[in-house]
């Protein structure tokens, strides 16, 4: 028997098919993963983010420690409640884990980390942070529910203590705010507007049952990935590991090159390789030939096996498969993917491929 | 749990087969299987007139989580293939006793080859997948 959250009688309750995830006893899906991948695409559904890892940073120096463990900038972060998603890269450049990190205070960082990258992590992040005099403490007593779609917020704002709510609708995206017990920030991993709520444990099936009360639809994990591979967000494990740079898969976004002087780890190696123009590229694919791209597959371009998919699956708003793989250097618009031995036709197209409700990709 | 059809012969790997008035056996995939599977999303069929063997790869099915191959459940002839899962995968999940059927095999011979299960068998060896 794996962990359970403060939910997971919720989700056997709602009929939810129960898989191992991490270690973690989780929801795959309550029925059809399609139909809650268009719950959230068109309305609203709410995901039991509650084995993902919570850490709290805390010390006079915690802005100064993250400035060296993460190769996004949280001096970038002057409001409280402000977000940033960002790799924490091991020495050689590769990523350990991707997070998002909360700006609460001068001496407070809330970091959010993967539930399968949780051990290594918080080891990675405690031997560092002992140069710093920085508390790390995991916060395992709370509970996190993403509410994801267009009507999320509407639907999930009473939820919220009333003397919170008007300022929690102001929020804006990538932004959030302590609303009495809860923590609520509008972000997600979807693609369409709506909020992550972190509450204490008991609370957490209350709300669940005001959410499915209203009209939001339980959605697992299965809906969870396909509505991600659209939005053209990472999967950690999949996309990029530790023997991976975020250069290699699609996160150069994240990284925060200036102030040229801010030595975080793995900017040496970072470095060397954006000067290198033969560093693997990370693009998105759409199936042109009927079937389903898969993660591992070959990627054939300019006639070489020269790439592999990292997350492959089929897109329930485009009606097509699609996918992200890491390939070789080069302006390509075409591809070619081995499936069971079939070489069949891809386009390469820049993501995401949907996002807010839209196909953003020419069909 | 999903009451099996009682004139259907059922394989280890979650098939069953009808046998038709015209000594043609449809294979299909069962409730069990496409539960397991989830929301399909495409079927790879067979051509006409292939032959396929006994435990050999006939047909795949993918639903949104995974692709699973269908094995030939008996030495014989594809005589028909479902056409319509081409643009309604789906019907296997609502339908995988009937609407959802995907290939219609000639045998090569009997095919009573031993490895094929009662209903009661069948109900017997998804009783101990669960336990």
């Amino acid at each position: 028997m794996g962990s359970k959250t403060p939910l997971f009688d919720k989700h056997v309750e709602a009929g939810a098919r129960i898989v191992d995830f991490g270690g973690w006893d989780m929801p795959l899906h309550y029925g059809s993963q399609k139909e809650e991948h268009h719950a959230v695409r068109g309305k609203a559904g709410v995901f039991d983010v509650s084995h993902m890892t919570i850490v709290d940073l805390r010390g006079d120096r915690a802005g100064e420690f993250l400035r060296q463990l993460l190769a996004n900038d949280v001096g970038k972060l002057k409001d409280s409640g402000k977000a940033l998603y960002t790799c924490m890269l091991n020495e050689q450049g590769g990523v350990i884990d991707d997070l998002i990190v909360y700006y609460m205070n001068d001496t407070w960082y809330r970091a959010i980390v993967n539930a399968a990258t949780r051990a290594k992590d918080l080891a990675w992040i405690r031997q560092h942070a002992a140069d710093y005099d920085v508390d790390v403490s995991e916060r395992a007593e709370l509970a996190m529910l993403a509410v994801q779609g267009p009507d999320a917020r509407e639907l999930a704002v009473p939820c919220i203590d009333e003397e919170w709510r008007a300022q929690a609708l102001a929020l804006k995206p990538f932004n959030g705010m302590e609303a009495g017990d809860l923590f609520v920030a509008r972000t997600g991993y979807t693609g369409e507007d709506g909020w992550e709520v972190v509450m204490p444990a008991a609370a957490a099936p209350g709300v669940w049952d005001r959410l499915l009360a209203a009209g939001v639809t339980p959605c697992g994990l299965g809906a969870r990935d396909t509505l991600r591979l659209e939005a053209a967000m990472n999967l950690y494990g999949s996309d990029m590991d530790e023997t991976i740079s975020p250069l290699e898969a699609g996160l150069g976004w994240t990284v925060a090159w200036e102030p040229a002087d801010r030595d975080f780890i793995g900017r040496g190696p970072l470095e060397a390789l954006r000067n290198d123009p033969e560093y693997r590229r990370f693009v998105g694919l759409l199936l042109e030939d009927k079937g389903v791209l898969r993660n591992h597959q070959r990627v054939v371009v300019d006639g070489k096996a020269d790439g592999e998919i990292t997350s492959g699956g089929f897109s329930p708003t485009i009606g097509r498969s699609i996918a992200l793989a890491r390939i070789a250097a080069g302006d390509y618009d075409s591809a070619q993917v081995d499936v069971r031995g079939k070489l069949l036709s891809v386009r390469i197209v820049k993501t995401p491929f949907v996002r807010n409700g839209k196909i953003r990709i020419e069909l | 749990m999903s009451d099996l059809p009682g004139d259907l012969l059922y394989t280890s790997e979650h098939e069953w087969l009808r046998r038709e008035d015209d000594g043609t056996v449809t294979v299909g995939i069962t409730d069990h299987a496409q539960a397991s599977l989830g929301d399909l999303v495409y079927v790879e069929l067979p051509e006409v007139g292939q032959d396929v063997d006994n435990g050999g790869d006939m047909a795949v099915v993918e639903s949104v989580k995974a692709a699973s191959d269908v094995y030939a459940p008996i030495d014989g002839n594809v005589v028909a293939v479902n056409e319509d899962l081409a643009d309604d995968p789906e019907k296997i999940n609502s339908e995988p006793y009937g609407e959802g059927w995907i290939v219609r095999i000639q045998p090569a011979g009997d095919i009573d080859n031993g490895e094929l299960m009662t209903p009661d068998a069948y109900q017997a060896l998804l009783d101990a997948e669960d336990g």
